[in-house]
């Protein structure tokens, strides 16, 4: 998938603090019996969103603003657990965020934000309670010093895998690197089938 | 080569083709990659984008699970699917597997089933092999000394591009069980008592190898089973080293390597253990012999305890959280709470020992009124084995409904699901809000706590039954 590179983000948060929000809470199963990638936002979060009629409650952090302006999620501690369903991180993408911030995100939810250039952000647990208490707040991320900045005078590091870093700051696609490397995985199976 | 490597250290070795380095991550080659029809479907428009093809449909193969029904077709032959999207996305992986040439086990295959099951089934997942498929439970197979774990869309695409993931090495953990389980006490059990000693995030970063007496005694569909809910304690990898019991198991399958090649094969699997000395990054003990049938009473399978003790009051906001979502009363034994419906199957525990376990207890009994009461089988085979026992006669004539293979209530996305409000006891992995219906209160337990619910319309303890002579 194309998606812009991530350099660098200043924007306001949404809080969630629920802890072990799971991909079954950010996007219901039964919205899955998609074939694309497009459209899933309207889902995210579905059940916490709309009643048993379908509609809008109006009650969710998520709903009443404008999503451009509010492109940082900020979740409870171990978000994202659960299943691998990419749809999570398609479906946050497509709502409009662009960096999921919590003290702990799970495994495979952050692998594939990461491919989706939705940066997950794991930040110590004192820079997580500053800003689980302040939703709204202004942050910014950025990717090239792997810094967080909550308004003025607060700043922290985050750690990211380097490669997926690489890829979201100079574009570099994972599929294309694995292509490249057809000739060493040719040669690895000639290797095998010899043994 | 060091003589302290773990099971972990030598699998993923055996699949190094470009090895990690501060800056990239490993390339690692994948020996069986299994598909789905529900993350599928975008890998396969990626490749079509860049005009790549599947690059070893040989060693890919698929089948429908997730979004079938599994109730059976009407008289014009149509399946009842719960929208015209399941449908779609049924249809989409058909027209792509023929595009590609990849192995289906679709409608109406003999081998078609939950993608977990019927890979072992098979023989497809043997041990040594790199098992990836775009699902979290893929860690069942490790079951058997494989390298098995769960890959989003993106990296299905990656593996039907190339054959090879790009992975980091996680840290590894061992968790020891010794001492006998106790009569009633299922693999199922070991494994919610686990995840509620370590917790839903215990084993996150890490691969977790099983060990001990009481898994070397457990069967292989046991320690499927346990490896399965690996992912519930945040671990992508779950394994058990290969044994008798494990070679026993893969001899005679369909893709199983045969005569000279087994014997050959076999001796290649045995090596396949961790050294005496290796080191683990952590190392847990679990006394299995003091482990209860559990039941899980909270919105995360963590929260699991004795049946037959009572509702813990809340230590925080989150456990208050739950405790109101799920309605149990503080201090009330487990077994005051009413059961609405109860679903046994899921790649957890649909397997042919899982359904006599609950057949066992359903055995001339009914099914308590009011209880709507589901029985999946695992696969297509596992259904004619168990027809082939009667078992699914004892299940109907219970009141319980036999229905044809697949996932089901497990992820309530065909259509079988519970309603807002309802107490759903099920053999699946996860009890998150809203997994198996909106509203829905998920109980996790083992077949034989299911069927015993089943049975007395409330959370029950299945050895109750054991006294009556019966084997669980
Ligand atoms: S049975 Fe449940 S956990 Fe297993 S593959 Fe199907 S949906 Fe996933």
């Amino acid at each position: 998938m194309m998606f812009e590179p991530f350099q660098r983000l200043t924007s306001r948060t949404i809080v969630l603090s629920q802890e072990n929000i799971d991909t079954d809470q950010i996007i219901p199963a039964r919205f899955l019996t998609t074939t694309s990638k497009e459209g899933l936002g309207q889902s995210v979060f579905f059940d916490w969103r709309y009643n048993t009629e379908g509609r809008l409650r109006n009650d969710s952090p998520l709903d009443g603003f404008a999503p451009s302006e509010f492109e940082i999620l900020v979740a409870g501690p171990n978000f994202g657990c659960g299943s691998s369903r990419e749809h999570a991180p398609w479906a946050l993408s497509d709502f409009g965020f662009r960096a999921v911030v919590s003290s702990d995100i799970a495994d495979i939810f952050k692998s594939n934000a990461l491919k989706n250039g939705l940066l997950p952000v794991e930040v110590d647990k004192k820079t997580h309670q500053q800003l689980m208490k302040t939703p709204g707040a202004e942050v910014t991320i950025d990717l090239e010093s792997q810094t967080v900045r909550i308004g003025h005078d607060w700043q922290t590091v985050f750690e990211v895998e380097a490669f997926a870093r690489r890829c979201l700051l100079d574009g570099v696609d994972p599929l294309g690197h694995l292509i490249k490397q057809l000739p060493t995985i040719e040669a690895y199976e000639r290797r095998r089938d010899e043994l | 080569m060091n003589n302290r490597q773990s099971l972990f250290d030598k699998l993923w070795e055996q699949h190094i083709v470009v090895p990690e380095t501060p800056e990239s991550p490993a390339v690692l080659y994948i020996d069986l990659h299994l598909v789905h029809e529900v993350t599928s479907p975008q890998a396969f428009t990626v490749l079509a984008e860049r005009g790549v093809k599947v690059r070893r449909p040989d060693l890919t193969i698929a089948t429908l699970d997730h979004s079938t029904p599994t109730l059976p077709a009407n008289e014009n032959g149509e399946l009842p699917y719960a929208t015209p999207a399941a449908k779609e996305q049924v249809e989409t992986l058909i027209e792509n597997c023929a595009h590609h040439n990849i192995r289906l086990l679709g409608l109406g295959d003999p081998d078609r089933g939950i993608v977990h099951v019927i890979g072992p089934e098979l023989g497809l997942t043997q041990p040594g092999k790199t098992v990836v498929c775009g699902d979290s439970h893929t860690s069942t197979h490790g079951a058997f000394g494989a390298l098995a774990f769960g890959i989003g869309t993106t990296e299905v695409g990656h593996v039907l591009a190339s054959q090879c993931v790009l992975q980091r090495k996680p840290k590894s953990m061992r968790i020891v069980c010794d001492g006998e389980l106790q009569p009633g006490v299922a693999a199922k059990d070991l494994a919610l008592a686990i995840i509620a000693e370590i917790g839903a995030d215990g084993g996150q970063g890490f691969a977790i190898e099983f060990a001990g007496e009481t898994v070397r005694t457990l069967s292989m569909e046991g320690r499927m089973t346990l490896c399965n809910m690996s992912i519930e304690a945040g671990a992508r990898f779950g394994m058990v080293a290969p044994d008798e019991t494990t070679f026993e198991w893969v001899a005679g399958r369909e893709y199983a390597p045969k005569g000279e090649a087994l014997e050959k094969a076999i001796n290649d699997w045995k090596v396949l253990a961790s050294d005496e000395d290796a080191d683990f990054d952590k190392e847990i003990k679990i006394d299995a012999s003091a482990i209860a049938p559990m039941v899980t009473f909270g919105v995360s399978p963590d929260a699991a305890a004795p049946v037959d003790s009572e509702m813990p009051a809340a230590q925080s906001n989150v456990e208050q959280h739950a405790a109101e979502y799920m309605k149990f009363d503080p201090q009330q034994p487990f077994s005051a709470n009413a059961v609405d419906r109860v679903f046994i199957g899921s790649c957890t525990n649909s397997r042919l020992s899982d359904l006599r376990s609950a057949a066992a207890i359903m055995r001339g009994r009914k099914v308590k009124d009011g209880v709507v009461a589901l029985v999946v089988p695992g696969s297509e085979s596992i259904k004619r084995e168990a027809e082939a026992e009667n078992l699914h006669t004892v299940f109907i004539e219970a009141g319980a409904e036999w229905r044809e293979p697949g996932c089901s209530m497990c992820i309530a996305m065909n259509g079988d699901q519970g309603l807002p409000g309802e107490l759903v006891v099920s053999t699946s992995n996860r009890n998150f809000i809203g997994r198996q219906g909106k509203g829905v209160r998920t109980v996790l337990a083992s077949p034989a706590t299911a069927a015993a619910s089943a049975i007395e319309g409330r959370i029950a303890d299945p050895r109750k039954y054991l006294e009556a002579g019966n084997d669980v």
